[in-house]
């Protein structure tokens, strides 16, 4: 089914954001965030962006003090995943201007509405920056 | 920075972020916790933006990791909220909090379908994307046909329907059962004409999902596939807002190009040029760019074509380009695209023959191995596990153990395990495997699980040669100080059953070997303790005379031990105690251990568990896993472990259960020791692991023939028997057999007695390989069964029936044939006693309504198990001499042979084994030879054969065949017999099929009187036989009945 789960983590390990699409118990889920986590912050920039835990591939990505990552099966795409990362990253960037981890902290759940938009079930549902938006600045507009 | 419309969530995660430690934030949580939980429960003064704002807490929580045990009913209900943001709140937290099974779930199943069914489309989205996520069974039998109505309908928008796609995906794969998907190929069809990218992207998923089930009822998707690859990548017809760094939807070109990997073979000429010319396109005009984003981007689409090309497999000169680009990326340093660069070279072996031009990069490889990067080391070291065969293994095994002693210790396990693997498939000479072994336990004891070491004792103990370079080898690495405790099993073992074989080496006397493994006892844990006990024991039998100090020596540790707290220990001390005092009993008790019986490595097993993990269902996936199946060799596990080995010889399949053959089996299990004495269970009843291992792929399924079935060959031969070419065993049934052969079965079961490898039977739908090796009396044929079609074959049986003296163990042989797939399966062949009779693989299959049966002789022919061997004059005139007159020496004058050159009749005879040794006769239009037969009644028997040609006539010869078995020098006859008159001449056209279908009209090699005469012969031993006498039947010629009768009188 393609991406298993996406996580934002800041540098010290903190989760910042964590969309599951499989179901895995909280006690799973903070094995499982702790071991990428460990794993993934201590490589370096020149080591490839491809880490194999379990059965996961995590594709990963570093901006500033935030790392994207996420989980993949052996359906996907290891480039474009990585590139899936960066088109979220600019939407979010489109939307919050110059967006920070601070931005997808406070505003959790517009990170998660936009992130609903782009994956769904595992696969990817939209690419196109503006359809992303759109429901959100629906929302923004009722309220 | 905006703050959030919720002043309060925002104060909430300011403070947790304000936290010191984690203690502070679990406070903090705890103090939340209780809040809500109070505000909850005093519901009805909560507003929706209340709960709203509560949730989304509970949402914070659960993602910091702290358990949210309630609320859920809270979330649950606002998905009913007529308002959008507590909807949206609802639906969003909803699927983050609960799984599928949640009760509460259910109850919203009515709110989520009045939205799915509403007119509101940001509700109707916002449900999809419920169901889409976390809908579970009550979902799809409620909603499936709605979401797909919404799907196809021309009235929904774009971003209804991409989501409604993804919502069918889930419904689909979770519950095929329940969501008809029966006539959805032409909708497909129809949606992936859409012009939406959204849409289409979705729908991409969704046929993914359809056709990796069922590829056949989706085929007319495939030219609509390519047309959209021919859109994106050439016309690059795509709105600005779907190109990404002017690449044209990346991610739905790779999708598109995944979905075309399902279907195995492109048919239609048209679509297929479209596709090679969109994918040459796109491996020669992919440039490396500056900009990281646009570089990846099209590098994902590339190493997608890449991956498509691999799969379809058909293009030489596109593979080739394939493999140029792979070998480009495994070079620079980019580190993803080294990355991907030899995770996709690994594939592409799996794939296709390219082997040899992958060998050219194993140097880059190999630095790729010593790589900062521990992602890149492990993909290397797929690749060198992979790439590794006979020529290059010593290379590469001996790079990996290198390695060893500085990988990381998440990788040295798996490392180990594939060296030993590698050491043990391709190993140049069984010393240097050894020498492997016992290096890796030296460097990587605590990652050397006990399979590597059990395994090489089971080498050493079926391999005699071996024996005293094991022990010699085992000797020195006890000398070494601070020994890795698998090392000390390992040698102790191997030096309890072969140490003596050392006896005359300095410091290998009982005594010393004795005092060098006792050194180690202080050091070692409980579970070696019974091996070296087991040791002592063995020691003390092979010194003879016995030595009495040593004796008093050994006594006093059983002694000690025979009150250990630890019951194997102390049951193993009071035996070998007790026993040891019998004096000769001792010998017959312990004696050597005998071989192990050949099954599948239990490391290969392990390698192939540990690669199960993934379900993906690609034909290269599938493919991969059926190379790796390939397993070589031997044993259990329990034996060398020191317990014993009576349970696993009493579940071994013996598929001939003839009586002779259960004595030997018991007098196996007696000959494996004092064992079964300590064996606290009974024999019958298998230790449940043991089991397991015992149902690997070679001993599932019983064997289907045993000796009733083998007898009823002959009589189907005779029933049957007017139908032409016998000695094709080709179908019997013809009615039902529309099928051709293609190329004559006769003759390719001939060339096969000649060779170990080649093509056994064609047909248009299937093609039956066999590879074989042999080794004395045993040997293993792999039989290849390689479906040439695009749809699976089904019903696929193949039994074995053998001959009596032949007993056959064939691994399970699946029911389907995947398409486009080969199957291997192992057979296993013990050569009883000398016999000419041939065994017969009953196949048959199903292709579309046609049974198609076909009873092919297997070339598991008498000369396989012949080893030629040169014999010198004074060799051979004392044993010619000694073996005078029948039954043990035989002399027939063969006429009606075909004529040749004597140079060619000995180079026929080199080729079935039997070697020629010029000089021994003075005359030189004669010939003699030598070979070994190997059999488990003779063992290894000598023979000889004198053949006397007259230049006048070539059609005839006088031969004489001399061995010290009487049956085996007629059978030996009468087989070199056959292939004098029986040779196919290489000259004839090869019919393009088995003369069955022509009327009864004799093959060629019966009117030969001499073929006639054998034919006739072997019938009529055959016809005793099944009156109950003993006798010899071999390749049945079809005869008239009349005339066969009637021949049979005169005989």
């Amino acid at each position: 089914m393609g991406i298993r789960f996406v996580l934002m983590v800041n540098k010290q390990g903190q989760t910042r954001l964590a969309q599951y699409y499989e179901y895995l118990t909280i006690e799973e889920r903070r094995a499982l965030e702790g071991e990428i986590v460990r794993k993934c912050l201590a490589r370096n920039e020149q080591q490839c962006s491809f880490v194999e835990h379990r059965n996961y591939k995590i594709v990963y990505r570093r901006y500033a003090s935030l790392f994207f990552l996420v989980g993949v099966d052996n359906e996907e795409n290891e480039l474009a995943i990585l590139e899936f990362i960066h088109l979220l990253v600019e939407t979010m960037d489109r939307h919050f201007g110059n967006v920070c981890e601070l931005d997808i902290m406070f505003h959790l759940e517009k990170a998660h509405f936009m992130l609903e938009e782009m994956v769904m079930n595992g696969c990817i549902v939209e690419t196109s920056k503006s359809n992303i938006l759109s429901p959100i600045q629906l929302m923004e507009k009722a309220s | 920075m905006a703050l959030s419309g919720m002043r309060g969530l925002s104060v909430f995660i300011s403070d947790i972020r304000n936290c010191q430690n984690k203690e502070q934030e679990r406070l903090r949580v705890d103090k939340e916790l209780g809040n809500i939980r109070t505000r909850f429960k005093n519901e009805k003064g909560l507003t929706h933006y209340e709960k709203k704002k509560y949730v989304w807490k509970m949402l914070y929580i659960y993602m910091l990791g702290y358990d949210v045990d309630f609320g859920h009913m809270e979330a649950v209900s606002l998905i009913s909220a007529p308002k959008y943001p507590e909807k949206q709140v609802g639906y969003i937290v909803t699927s983050s909090l609960v799984n599928e099974n949640h009760d509460f779930l259910r109850l919203a199943i009515n709110a989520v379908r009045n939205d799915i069914i509403g007119r509101n489309e940001t509700f109707q989205c916002l449900a999809l994307t419920l169901v889409g996520n976390i809908g579970g069974r009550e979902f799809a039998e409620s909603l499936a046909p709605d979401v797909q109505k919404l799907l196809i309908s021309s009235s929904c928008r774009p971003l209804v329907r991409k989501k409604a796609a993804l919502c069918l995906l889930r419904l689909y794969r979770k519950n095929p059962d329940v969501v008809n998907v029966d006539g959805w190929s032409d909708r497909m069809a129809q949606l992936l004409d859409e012009r939406d990218l959204g849409v289409l992207t979705s729908s991409m998923s969704l046929l993914v999902s359809l056709v990796s089930n069922n590829h056949e009822a989706y085929w007319s998707c495939l030219p609509k596939c390519v047309k959209i690859l021919e859109r994106l990548a050439r016309n690059q017809d795509v709105p600005q807002e779907y190109t990404y760094y002017g690449i044209p939807s990346p991610w739905l070109q790779v999708k598109t190009m995944r979905a075309l990997q399902y279907f195995p073979t492109i048919e239609d000429p048209n679509t297929r040029r479209s596709l090679f010319e969109v994918l040459q396109r796109i491996l020669m005009g992919t440039d490396v760019v500056k900009n990281v984003n646009k570089n990846n981007a099209s590098h994902a689409v590339l190493f997608e074509a890449l991956a498509l090309v691999m799969h379809l497999d058909a293009e030489k000169e596109m593979m080739s380009q394939c493999v140029a680009l792979l070998g480009k990326f495994i070079a620079v340093r980019e580190p993803n695209i080294r990355y991907l660069g030899l995770e996709n070279m690994t594939r592409m072996l799996m794939v296709t023959d390219v082997q040899d031009i992958i060998k050219r990069h194993q140097a880059q490889i190999i630095t790729s191995l010593k790589d900062p990067d521990i992602s890149i080391r492990r993909r290397a070291l797929d690749l060198l596990y992979s790439m590794c065969d006979v020529s290059n293994a010593k290379d590469i095994v001996e790079e990996l153990l290198q390695y060893l002693t500085t990988a990381d210790f998440a990788m040295r396990e798996e490392l180990s395990l594939k060296a030993a693997i590698l050491a043990e498939k391709f190993a140049p000479d069984l010393s240097w495997y050894v020498d492997v072994i016992l290096q890796l336990i030296e460097k990587a004891g605590d990652f050397v699980s006990d399979d590597i070491w059990f395994r090489v004792v089971q080498f050493v103990t079926n391999n005699e040669d071996l024996q005293p370079y094991a022990a010699l080898k085992a000797r020195e690495y006890l000398d070494k100080p601070a020994i890795h405790e698998t090392m000390v099993k390992a040698s102790a073992y191997i030096l309890g059953e072969y140490g003596h074989l050392l006896v005359r080496r300095p410091g290998c006397s009982p005594k010393e070997i004795f005092s060098i493994i006792h050194e180690k006892l202080p050091t070692v844990s409980i579970s070696t303790i019974p091996i070296l006990l087991s040791t002592y024991a063995k020691i003390l039998m092979h010194t003879q005379p016995p030595n009495p100090e040593l004796q008093s020596q050994i006594w006093a540790i059983f002694g000690k031990y025979e009150s250990c707290i630890d019951a194997e220990i102390q049951q193993r001390a009071v035996e070998y105690h007790a026993l040891s005092r019998k004096g000769a009993a001792l010998a017959d008790i312990l004696a050597e251990m005998p071989k192990f019986p050949e099954r599948q490595s239990a490391l290969i097993k392990k390698a192939e568990d540990s690669e199960a993990d993934t379900a993906e269902q690609s034909a290269i996936k599938l493919r991969a896993q059926q190379q790796t199946s390939d397993a070589l060799v031997v044993t259990d596990q329990r034996t060398a472990n020191g317990t014993p080995p009576v349970n696993q010889l009493g579940l071994v399949k013996v598929p001939n259960t003839s009586n002779e053959w259960n004595t030997e089996n018991q007098e196996v299990t007696r000959a494996n020791g004092a064992l079964p004495v300590v064996d606290p269970q009974p024999p019958s009843t298998p230790s449940a692991d043991l089991l397991g291992d015992l149902l690997g792929p070679l001993a599932i399924e019983g064997p289907p023939p045993t000796a009733p079935q083998s007898e009823s060959i002959p009589v189907s031969g005779l029933e049957g028997g007017s139908t032409a070419d016998a000695l094709a065993l080709a179908p019997i049934e013809e009615q039902t057999n529309t099928v051709q052969p293609i190329g004559n079965i006769a003759e390719r079961f001939h060339a096969l007695c000649l060779k170990d490898s080649g093509v056994l039977y064609e047909d248009p739908h299937i093609q039956i390989g066999i590879k074989a090796e042999w080794q004395a009396s045993r040997g293993r044929l792999v039989i290849f069964l390689g479906n040439k079609n695009t749809a699976p074959l089904i019903s696929v049986q193949a039994l074995i029936l053998a001959p009596s003296h032949l007993k056959m163990e064939l691994s399970l042989v699946p029911e389907t044939i995947p398409p486009r797939a080969q199957v291997q399966c192992p057979l296993d062949v013990v050569n009883l006693q000398p016999s000419r009779d041939v065994a017969v693989l009953d196949f048959s299959y199903k292709f579309g309504t046609h049974v198609v049966n076909v009873k092919l002789r297997l070339p598991a022919v008498l000369n396989k198990f012949l080893q030629p061997i040169s014999v010198s004059a004074e060799e051979f005139f004392p044993q010619w001499r000694s073996l005078s007159g029948p039954p043990l020496k035989l002399q027939e004058v063969v006429r009606g042979i075909r004529p040749m050159p004597l140079v060619e009749l000995a180079n026929l005879f080199n080729s079935l084994q039997l070697m020629v040794c010029p000089g021994l006769d003075p005359n030189t239009n004669n010939l003699v030879a030598g070979t070994t037969f190997y059999s488990e009644s003779t063992q290894a028997m000598l023979c000889l054969i004198r053949i006397e040609t007259d230049p006048a006539d070539r059609t005839q010869l006088r031969m004489t065949i001399a061995s010290g078995d009487p049956t085996l020098t007629f059978e030996l006859k009468e087989f070199i017999k056959e292939q004098l008159v029986n040779i196919p001449v290489p000259t004839r056209a090869p019919a393009p099929m088995p003369s069955q279908a022509q009327p009864i009209s004799p093959p060629t090699a019966i009117s030969d009187p001499g073929a006639m005469l054998a034919g006739l012969l072997t019938r009529w031993a055959l016809n005793n036989r099944m009156r109950g006498l003993a006798g010899v039947k071999g390749e049945f010629y079809v005869i008239n009945l009349s005339l066969e009768l009637e021949c049979l009188e005169k005989f």
